[in-house]
């Protein structure tokens, strides 16, 4: 079993802040495809098209017959045939970590692969692979034990694998709408310590506020997307009590491009959500960076709710769209950026939400509470891009299978 | 006119026997707009973003960008406003004679009946019965219904927009039809976010304070703070909009002179 998470005590003043170190990024295109397809939380391996074997680490061309490589999902299955603990390292990263297990797992897939191991997996063991991605953004393998141990999400080493809410201090952006409130409700039952919930204008009331902001663990704080003051106010105040980011403001207006649409729908659905991320990040960023292996609730994430319709244009909501799509562009460079300092940059997609801004949309429609859930998966697995509802993951496959077909059919 | 009319001012200003007062809130990120149905384009309020500040972006210099709309903070609202004025000569703020940004004030006090009912309605007969007991009031005058609503400013009391909709005070047609038509206003300047009372757009017709007085080509300025630093006559509202092209309305900076026998 695994040694349950407490809450860490106070920092001592005196000590300088652990500067978190990523490990080292220069990996090959391939490996970097397979970090991609771990951020959307799939186990894959190379398989060869001529002699169908599946190889492991990733590699241009087959090492057995030369033939091309294709990426393909693979049982989860792995047997540990050996372990070992590392306990001397000249990387930044690991020597702050030590002591490292690490072991030889036989893939059901059928290649061996060294693989990080779980505190409750030795040799022997059956396991559950996951295909994770780390503090920099590089795939690793990590073996997990085959069932659910108790606080299996504690272990200290499978947590630097992802962002687990748990002991953590949350900031949701915005209060105000259903889905801040879901995420904020979700978080706290997930084990974040804190959830400062954003309210854009703190004058006016809002539904919900009564029951959210009498939750225990909610901290309701002044936090408007579109007031750039008011934004650079509380990271001045909250900067380096923030763990985790998740920006769930939106403003969705219904409206075409040349018909039916209006300028300044678009132009406040610009200033909210693509330039309002832009100072949230610039905001929080510095912050969360300089805290990334701060202990057991270092800074860990930040994450982004969008429109699925980012991808593709939607038509009847061309506007909102444009901003999903913008903002897309912006989390991907962000994600870039905070790679370089151990911060997690996360994208929850979702369909058209059952809100008032939806009214004319039939179901199905993504309720809040299913993008809460899809927030807190997320941070649990650490997986960077994850679709919250039917219609986001439908829209998501069909543009991997064919973008433009994709965009077509949701501008139809 | 006396040569020295203007001179006598200037003396006056400096020996501060004319007082300059401040009908002006800051404006500021926080400032209230006035809130409408939320299928309806909204009042932007008052945006800043820092261009420089002796920083890499200009290194001796400092300044901002500013977005807001024309009706956020203390502000004026001309003729075109309102679809009751929008037929109007010289209806907009770059087309109103200047000759109109100066002009005398009555004040009129309804703070005590403000405080006991945030939904007070100004009436005529309250208008006459006030007459009366301070005097007529006199024709190319402000009105400047004092209640005292700025003290409000920084709470959710000012808009105080409750369920069934704000709930602020505010004239009735009978009121506006008698301020235009047998007072001659030049317009009405309120503490409140708007000249209607908060519960207007249920009185009939809907929005009188709008609708009739810019529809007869007077003003509004709303937001203004400090009605209770003026006298009931005598002061002197400068109140110049920008001059927006085509422009409905603009944050504006109040002032008020007051003469020395008006304290």
């Amino acid at each position: 079993m695994t040694n349950p998470l407490t809450p860490p005590k106070r920092k001592d003043p005196l000590l300088r802040t652990h500067v978190g170190h990523v490990s080292p990024n220069l990996r090959s295109r391939a490996a970097t495809a397979m970090a991609a397809r771990a951020g959307q939380g799939r186990f894959v391996l190379q398989v060869c098209h001529d002699c169908r074997r599946a190889t492991y680490p990733p590699r241009d061309r087959c090492p057995v017959c030369w033939g091309e490589l294709d990426w393909q999902d693979q049982p989860r299955g792995a047997v540990i045939e050996a372990e070992t603990t590392v306990r001397s390292s000249v990387d930044l990263f690991f020597r702050d970590h030590l002591p490292w297990r690490i072991g030889s797992a036989r893939l059901d897939a059928g290649p061996m692969a060294i693989v990080h191991l779980h505190g409750d997996v030795k040799q022997g063991d059956r396991v559950r692979m996951e295909l994770k991605l780390d503090r920099g953004g590089n795939p690793a393998l990590f073996a997990l034990p085959e069932k659910e141990t108790s606080h299996m999400a504690d272990d200290p080493q499978l947590r630097l694998f992802t962002a687990d809410p748990k002991v953590r201090r949350i900031l949701v952006t915005d209060g105000r709408e259903a889905t801040g409130q879901a995420v904020a409700s979700a978080l706290l039952d997930a084990g974040a310590t804190t959830v400062f919930l954003g309210n854009a204008d703190p004058l006016m009331r809002y539904p919900g506020q009564d029951r959210i902001e009498a939750i225990d663990g909610i901290e309701p704080v002044a936090l408007n997307l579109t007031d750039t003051g008011s934004i650079e106010k509380l990271a001045a105040q909250l900067g380096g009590r923030v763990d985790i980011v998740v920006n769930t403001a939106r403003f969705t207006r219904s409206g075409g491009v040349g018909f039916g649409g209006k300028l300044s729908d678009l132009q406040s659905s610009l200033d909210l959500e693509v330039t309002g991320l832009m100072r949230l990040a610039q905001a929080f960023a510095p912050a969360l960076s300089a805290r990334s292996d701060d202990g057991v609730n270092a800074a860990a994430a930040f994450v982004d709710v969008a429109s699925i319709h980012g991808l593709t244009g939607n038509a009847g909501f061309a506007g909102s769209s444009a901003a999903a799509a913008a903002r897309l562009a912006l989390v991907a460079s962000l994600r870039g950026e905070m790679a370089q300092t151990g911060i997690r940059v996360m994208s929850v997609l979702t369909g058209p939400v059952d809100d008032r801004w939806h009214q004319s949309v039939p179901p199905p429609k993504v309720t809040p509470t299913q993008i809460a859930r899809a927030v807190v998966t997320a941070l649990q697995s650490g997986q960077e891009t994850i679709c919250a509802d039917d219609v986001a993951q439908d829209v998501m496959a069909r543009w991997q299978a064919d973008p433009a077909l994709t965009i077509r059919e949701e501008n139809k | 006119m006396s040569q020295s009319l203007l001179s006598d001012l200037a003396v006056a200003l400096a020996s501060g026997a004319v007082r300059v007062i401040d009908l002006t809130n800051t404006l500021s990120p926080d400032f209230p707009v006035i809130v409408l149905p939320a299928e309806f384009g909204q009042c932007a309020p008052f945006r800043m973003e820092k261009l420089s500040r002796y920083d890499d972006n200009g290194p001796a210099w400092y300044w901002n960008n500013i977005s807001m709309n024309e009706h956020s903070g203390t502000h004026f609202d001309a003729p075109a406003h309102w679809v009751t004025g929008k037929d109007l000569p010289s209806n907009t703020v770059d087309a109103i004679p200047a000759q109109d940004f100066m002009a005398p004030v009555v004040v009129i006090d309804i703070s005590a009946e403000a405080a006991a009912d945030a939904d007070f309605v100004l009436t005529r007969t309250f208008l006459e019965t006030w007459e009366r007991e301070n005097g007529r009031i006199p024709p190319r005058h402000w009105i400047a219904l004092r209640t005292d609503w700025y003290k409000r400013v920084g709470t959710p009391e000012y808009l105080n927009l409750l369920e069934d909709g704000a709930h602020s005070p505010g004239p009735d047609a009978g009121a506006v039809e008698f301020m235009v038509h047998e007072r001659n206003c030049i317009g009405l300047a309120v503490e409140t976010v708007g000249t209607d009372a908060g519960q207007a757009s249920t009185f009939t017709p809907p929005l009188p304070a709008h609708s009739i007085l810019h529809g007869n080509g007077r003003f509004g300025l709303q937001c203004l703070t400090n009605l209770d630093k003026l006298p009931t006559f005598g002061a002197l509202i400068v109140a110049c909009p920008l001059k927006i092209e085509g422009g409905s309305g603009s944050p504006l900076r109040v002032v008020a002179l007051v003469g020395e026998t008006n304290a």
